[in-house]
């Protein structure tokens, strides 16, 4: 029971990390039409900022910060003005060939400038086991739980009980009904390319200790941030955690219970079930759009 | 009346030409893990010959031509290998260096026995030397050698009656469980727990909760450098307390580096180690230092004295011939006194495998420290 109990927290927090990921997909999504295939390298970067601000002397939280306040602006405005913007209204399938297109050039870029060998990141959460009963729990995963909830409870009320939040819900569900009302549509698919990117930065502070800062580090977490988007549905930001938590857990018990080696394929196997019996996601709900 | 001018031109062409020829460039292709999981193998290995010929250009080169050294990206797939092997040939390499990784090796040295080019392999599955290739050499250990030892040292040093093993599914990692089960039982040590991962694996909380769970007396850890330090780091994060034990990468520069703390107290057996107490070594680590800006790992060792085998025997048949070459690797001595760049004395025997001292390594304060010199297993 104790081990259950374990591979349940451990998986959660990897799950949450998968959700913060899968987050960033749904509201692109929701809120300009956008499929960002380049969201595993949008993790990726930061955590390369986050070294270099180290290698400089910044202590971690510091350089989390300014990583921050990077991403907001190249990730979140950059992308949206030099990428999004100019091909949004074409279609899906432009997109989704530039953001691919992206993702080979930054991975290109971060590998010609830091090698390709992985490079250590400090965790911001102290080593140690905390055992409460029999079980036990490192802090790392009790860390991650804490600071992935706070994020999304965070997120969910700014969302729901705020002007601008309900603002950029007023644009995701119609867009052309929000303009109606006044609502200025630009800054509010602005706000969403930034809360994407600092998702990102998030993501890359809890998960770059595990995973090592790589260039090619985000295409497991890319894939799996899009398989819990899709899984939980992908016009829904409740499914993008309730994905990226399933996926956590199951990929934990599946390589407690039958093997390790077996762990990798859970989210896709997941995904195909998904896809298969019910396309719109577990939370999803069907919809329309014509591309 | 045309015709004599013309091949007076000729001849006097070939008359400047051959000496031309005579000192064209040796021309060596690597073939490395320059990408994928084998980058950090790769990338050592590759800088490794990359000093050598440096130094052995600075010297005058071999049989007085300079060496020119290319390598290309095998991105750690062994279909690449292959690919860039068929390339290597088709380049008219005189050696090739590489790959790493025993799958890719596996799988390119076919083109290269088909060429009949000498190829040295930084690659330490059994099998590789196991197929009757004339052509194929080691750099290192093979895991038949190195696994008795490590099963030696679990036995009379940690006093261990069960063992469990974690390693990583792909021909280096099956190769080597199969070879440290073979040992540990041969030892009488049972084994507990057989934990498989995956190559590139990034979370291994299950396969250390699996350990755990099964309550051995250590753990054998046998994965690639980045999988063994993320291992390490999920060992230490979920306070696992007994002896971890492995063979040459767990206790590598590169694992150290990215595991931090939770390498320390790792023990591994290393066919070649940059902190080994030999002063060609410390003169590599110095050079490699210097170069490079930082420490190597023991592929980097690999492929340093592996271009300095091919110097030596080169420089002992006199002439440039892949043929001739892989004749004269058979039962090679090379003595260290003799040819510093060779690192350790060694020996070659009739399959490719290499003999030499050997070193029991153990991570302290985030750094390795060689506790134990280990004879060539020739020399018991």
């Amino acid at each position: 029971m104790g081990d259950f109990i374990h591979l349940l927290v451990s998986g959660t927090a990897t799950g949450a990390i998968y959700a913060l990921a899968a987050l960033g997909f749904t509201l692109l999504w929701q809120a300009a039409g956008v499929i960002n295939f380049s969201q595993g390298e949008f993790v990726m970067l930061p955590a390369f900022a986050m070294l270099f601000g180290i290698s400089f002397g910044l202590p971690l939280w510091l350089a989390f910060l300014v990583a921050c306040v990077l991403a907001a602006i190249v990730l979140g405005l950059g992308f949206k003005r030099a990428i999004a913007d100019r091909l949004m209204g074409h279609g899906v399938i432009p997109l989704v060939i530039a953001t691919l297109g992206v993702s080979i050039a930054v991975k290109s870029i971060v590998r010609a400038g830091y090698s390709a060998e992985a490079h250590p990141v400090p965790s911001p959460f102290p080593g140690g086991v905390l055992s409460i009963g029999g079980i036990n729990v490192s802090y790392a995963d009790i860390g991650t739980l804490v600071m992935a909830g706070a994020i999304v409870i965070g997120l969910q009320a700014f969302l729901n009980r705020t002007v601008t939040g309900r603002a950029m819900q007023a644009v995701a569900q119609n867009t052309e009904s929000a303009r109606v009302l006044g609502i200025d549509v630009r800054r509010m698919v602005a706000y969403v390319f930034g809360i994407n990117a600092v998702l990102a930065v998030v993501t890359a502070l809890l998960i770059a200790p595990t995973y090592l800062a790589k260039f090619d580090m985000g295409d497991s977490i890319g894939q799996k941030a899009f398989f819990a988007a899709i899984i939980g549905g992908f016009n829904q930001t409740r499914g993008a955690l309730l994905g990226g938590v399933l996926i956590g857990v199951l990929e934990n018990l599946v390589g407690f219970y039958v093997s390790p080696a077996y762990k990798e394929g859970v989210a896709l196997a997941l995904f195909l079930a998904v896809i298969l019996f019910r396309p719109e996601g577990l939370l999803g709900k069907a919809e329309e759009r014509k591309v | 009346m045309i015709r004599i001018p013309r091949l007076l031109a000729v001849a006097t062409l070939a008359l400047f030409a051959a000496p031309a020829l005579a000192q064209a460039p040796i021309k060596i292709v690597g073939l490395v893990e320059l990408s994928g999981t084998g980058a950090t193998s790769g990338t050592n290995f590759d800088n490794g010959v990359k000093l050598a010929v440096k130094e052995i250009n600075a010297a005058g080169g071999i049989l007085g031509r300079q060496v020119q050294y290319t390598s290309g990206d095998t991105q750690s797939n062994p279909g690449v290998a292959k690919a860039l092997a068929q390339k290597a040939i088709d380049d008219s390499a005189y050696v090739v260096m590489g790959p790493v990784f025993s799958g890719s090796i596996l799988v390119s040295m076919e083109e290269t026995r088909r060429a009949e080019v000498p190829n040295f392999t930084g690659g330490e599955a059994s099998a590789i030397t196991q197929k009757g290739n004339p052509f194929i050499f080691r750099t290192s250990f093979t895991q038949a050698s190195a696994m008795p030892k490590v099963a030696r040292y679990i036995k009379n040093g940690l006093k261990a009656k069960t063992v469990d093993v974690m390693w990583v599914n792909n021909d280096f990692g099956k190769g080597g469980r199969d070879m440290i089960v073979k040992s540990l039982e041969a030892e009488g040590i049972k084994v507990g727990a057989d934990i498989s991962t995956d190559p590139g694996q990034v979370d291994f909380s299950s396969a250390v909760l699996k350990a755990k769970q099964s309550n051995g007396d250590a753990l054998f850890v046998y994965t690639n450098e980045e999988e063994s330090a993320r291992a390490l780091r999920e060992l230490r994060k979920q306070g696992y307390a007994k002896p971890v034990v492995g063979e040459t990468t767990l206790t590598s520069q590169k694992v150290i580096e990215l595991a931090g703390e939770a390498a320390n107290g790792a023990v591994a057996h290393v066919g070649l180690s940059a902190d080994a107490p030999l002063p060609t070594i410390k003169a590599f680590d110095a050079a490699f230092q210097r170069e490079y800006k930082a420490k190597s790992d023991h592929n980097g060792l690999k492929g340093y004295s592996g271009m300095y085998f091919v110097k030596v025997i080169t420089e002992r048949i006199g002439k440039v011939d892949g043929k001739a070459f892989a004749a004269a690797m058979k039962g090679a001595k090379i003595s260290v006194k003799d040819n510093p760049g060779v690192l350790m004395d060694v020996t070659f025997d009739q399959n490719g495998d290499l003999d030499r001292e050997s070193f029991l390594s153990k991570v302290v304060n985030g750094k390795q420290v060689i506790v134990e010199t280990l004879p060539p297993l020739g020399a018991k």
